[in-house]
């Protein structure tokens, strides 16, 4: 085993009934980085969170996670990996301090009065300690959530897309809490819809439809594709958009704000077929250098043709 | 175009969206038909509460001609079945105290030759009537029965004897409950049937609420084993479960007035393995069912029988042979035996084990029903 490897799995599959959910899902996570993972709704991305901290048993595959077998030795992941849900799951019905409490007397801390104390002083809830977790709003659910899986100084921690639904302001605190905790040595797993997150990424992986399609650094994943864009500007866009999807030549045609992202897998393609459109000096046409939302737009348009 | 008049398009939609939800959700919809079609089945031809066939104990201490008549005659009401030949009063006298026979028949010595003297014997029929509904029709029938048996019997030189006043002097002993007080059944009864209800229905929400609000997936994420969970979730209703039987118990003492002939000590025993076995069931309920309702259905579908087959609310020996082996089967049954026997008999634990261990293998087989679909990941 690579000693730099926290997560190390190869060809991992698991199917509900009928449904092959993953397929050969195979992934690498370094020590020390925060690896973003992206993905529609429905590619399989908590699936595969869940085979990782040993929550679901894969059908086939093997690996390792902190150099235990994910699939023989999950009690000892669970111990050492901090897991946050989708959903928040701390129990509602309970206060904050009572759910910390709880989360470490199940891990069996010892000194937990000063483990739980400490957790509620870092994340400034001292005077809101006993109030009800299900009263908390978005933003302060996530951060007890994390605070929780945190109770047990995981070595990795798993977070399925934990800023749903979370303003931009708290969203950018909680990222900068994710980069001190990887600045100490803690790996993070994150999965996220959100491009400017994935930006904030080491590295990242992209799924759908239950296969790691590509993965690597954000230019790395930005160069796979070998992507043309040019970004259009002017009146008539709407226009325009659709006369320019009808086009051999042009893959994606994306409408962000006042511009047109148009991008192609084939530049020179690209350039011919929309030789016409440029001629005629209505709109404003620039070549672009592709962003990682156009990418992973290629991306999932890609695979919804491979798959549907 | 008025915004707030009933529309029947929005009114449609809606109940066309309720059919489809309901049809989604096979359990409730399977209960939707069971409920009715398997329980009026069931408890239609199951339930009678003019019992027939009670068995009953015979100690003949004179084996004389008018022995086999007084046999027949009562066999002939079809209320009495003599399954048992007691060859003492002690023996008979355990018979009725473990609830193995309903009714013991004493012919006293000397009997044949009393009654051809003319000396109007006395019969002893003890009931155990810690259920009166059970033997009341039976002792109501006696009298004609042996009256008409013995006109039959006594012809020639006697016939005059079968004329009033009867030939024979029956005294019937209403045994445990003289007065036929129905709450001395009832109130006993009805602390078993609390246990089942609030036990089952508890611990089947405990588990399906975790899963249901998304936290299940928190706790499984933790170290925490299958045992852990299951045992540490159960310990808080044991403990209601005593709080409850304390509660009945003082209401049943102080208000009803009901005897407390056994050991305490014992009934709490008693009590113990019964909410055990009943935890269990709840606990393997919420193993199955993915919701609350489900849950809730379950326990309903369990709470039923255990209150119309188990002899609770009807003599369990008024009902057919199939539905007292259904009814066997259920903790409730047993429990009931062993809670009237020790508040109403005084009977002590020797007596008692044809009744717990019944208890006992129905934990076991829903332990292990339990543990194969409680479910440590989330597949």
């Amino acid at each position: 085993m690579n000693a730099d490897l926290v997560v190390d799995v190869q060809g991992l599959n698991k199917h509900f009934g009928p449904r092959h959910v993953v397929k050969d899902f195979s992934l690498q996570v370094r020590r020390g980085e925060i690896f973003g993972f992206l993905g529609p709704n429905g590619s399989g991305k908590t699936t595969s969170i869940r085979m990782l901290c040993g929550l679901l048993t894969p059908d086939s595959g093997s690996g390792t996670c902190l150099g235990y077998d994910v699939i023989r030795e999950t009690a000892s992941i669970k111990r050492e990996v901090g897991y946050m849900t989708q959903r928040f799951s701390l129990w509602e019905d309970l206060t904050i301090r009572e759910n910390l409490d709880f989360v470490a007397r199940m891990y069996g801390m010892r000194q937990r009065r000063k483990v739980v104390d400490g957790a509620i002083e870092a994340l400034g809830l001292g005077s809101r300690r006993d109030q009800l977790a299900g009263s908390l709003s978005g933003g302060w659910k996530q951060r007890v959530a994390l605070a929780s899986c945190m109770l047990h100084e995981p070595k990795l921690l798993l977070l399925d897309e934990p800023t749903a639904g979370v303003d931009p302001k708290a969203r950018r605190d909680f990222w900068k809490e994710i980069h001190s905790l990887a600045a100490t040595g803690i790996s993070v797993l994150v999965s996220t819809h959100y491009m400017d997150e994935a930006e904030r990424c080491h590295r990242l992986g992209y799924i759908a439809y239950g296969a790691l399609l590509t993965s690597g650094t954000v230019s790395e994943v930005v160069a796979q594709q070998q992507l043309s864009t040019w970004t259009v500007t002017g009146p008539d866009l709407p226009q325009l958009q659709a006369r320019l999807e009808s086009l051999d030549g042009v893959a994606d045609v994306t409408q962000f704000g006042n511009a047109l992202h148009v991008s192609g897998v084939d530049a020179a393609a690209l350039e011919r077929d929309t030789a016409p459109l440029r001629a005629n000096g209505v709109q404003r046409w620039e070549r672009s250098d592709p962003t990682l939302e156009d990418v992973f737009i290629h991306l999932m348009r890609d695979t919804k043709d491979n798959f549907q | 175009m008025n915004a707030r008049r009933f529309s029947w398009t929005r009114w449609v939609s809606i109940v066309i969206k309720e059919f489809i939800q309901l049809k989604r959700d096979r359990l409730t919809f399977g209960m939707i038909v069971g409920i009715p079609v398997i329980q009026v089945l069931l408890f239609g031809f199951a339930i009678n509460s003019d019992p027939k066939s009670l068995p009953t104990a015979l100690v003949s201490l004179d084996n004389g001609r008018y022995t086999r008549t007084i046999v027949s005659a009562l066999s002939n009401t079809g209320y009495f079945r003599f399954v048992r030949e007691a060859s003492s009063v002690a023996e008979a006298d355990e018979l009725i105290e473990r609830g193995q026979v309903q009714f013991v028949v004493t012919i006293p010595a000397g009997f044949e030759r009393a009654l051809v003297r003319g000396d109007r014997p006395q019969l002893l029929i003890e009931a155990d009537a810690t259920d009166p509904s059970a033997t009341g029709n039976a002792l109501a029938a006696v009298n004609q029965a042996l009256t008409t048996a013995l006109a039959h019997d006594l012809q020639g030189v006697t016939a005059d004897l079968a004329s009033a006043p009867p030939a024979v002097d029956v005294r019937i002993q209403r045994r445990f409950n003289p007065e036929g007080i129905t709450a001395f059944n009832i109130v006993p009864g009805l602390l078993g049937v609390i246990l089942t209800m609030t036990m089952v229905l508890m611990t089947g929400l405990a588990m399906t609420r975790e899963r249901e609000r998304g936290t299940f997936e928190n706790l499984l994420a933790t170290p925490a084993l299958p045992v852990e969970v299951m045992t540490g979730k159960i310990v808080p209703y044991i403990l209601i479960g005593l709080i409850q039987v304390t509660l009945a118990l003082l209401a049943a003492r102080y208000i009803f007035s009901v005897p407390i002939e056994g050991s305490l000590l014992l009934l709490y025993g008693v009590v113990l393995v019964f909410i055990a076995a009943n935890l269990t069931l709840g606990i393997t309920f919420s193993s199955i069912a993915r919701n609350q309702l489900q849950a809730m259905q379950m326990t309903f579908f369990f709470f039923l029988p255990s209150i119309l087959l188990s002899g609770f609310m009807f003599p369990f020996r008024g009902m057919p042979e199939w539905a007292q082996v259904i009814g066997s089967v259920l903790p409730l049954t047993h429990f009931l035996v062993l809670v009237r026997g020790i508040l109403l008999k005084g009977t002590t634990l020797h007596e008692l084990y044809s009744s717990i261990w019944p208890i006992f293998a129905f934990m076991g087989a829903i332990l292990l029903l339990g543990l194969r679909f409680y479910r440590k990941t989330l597949d």
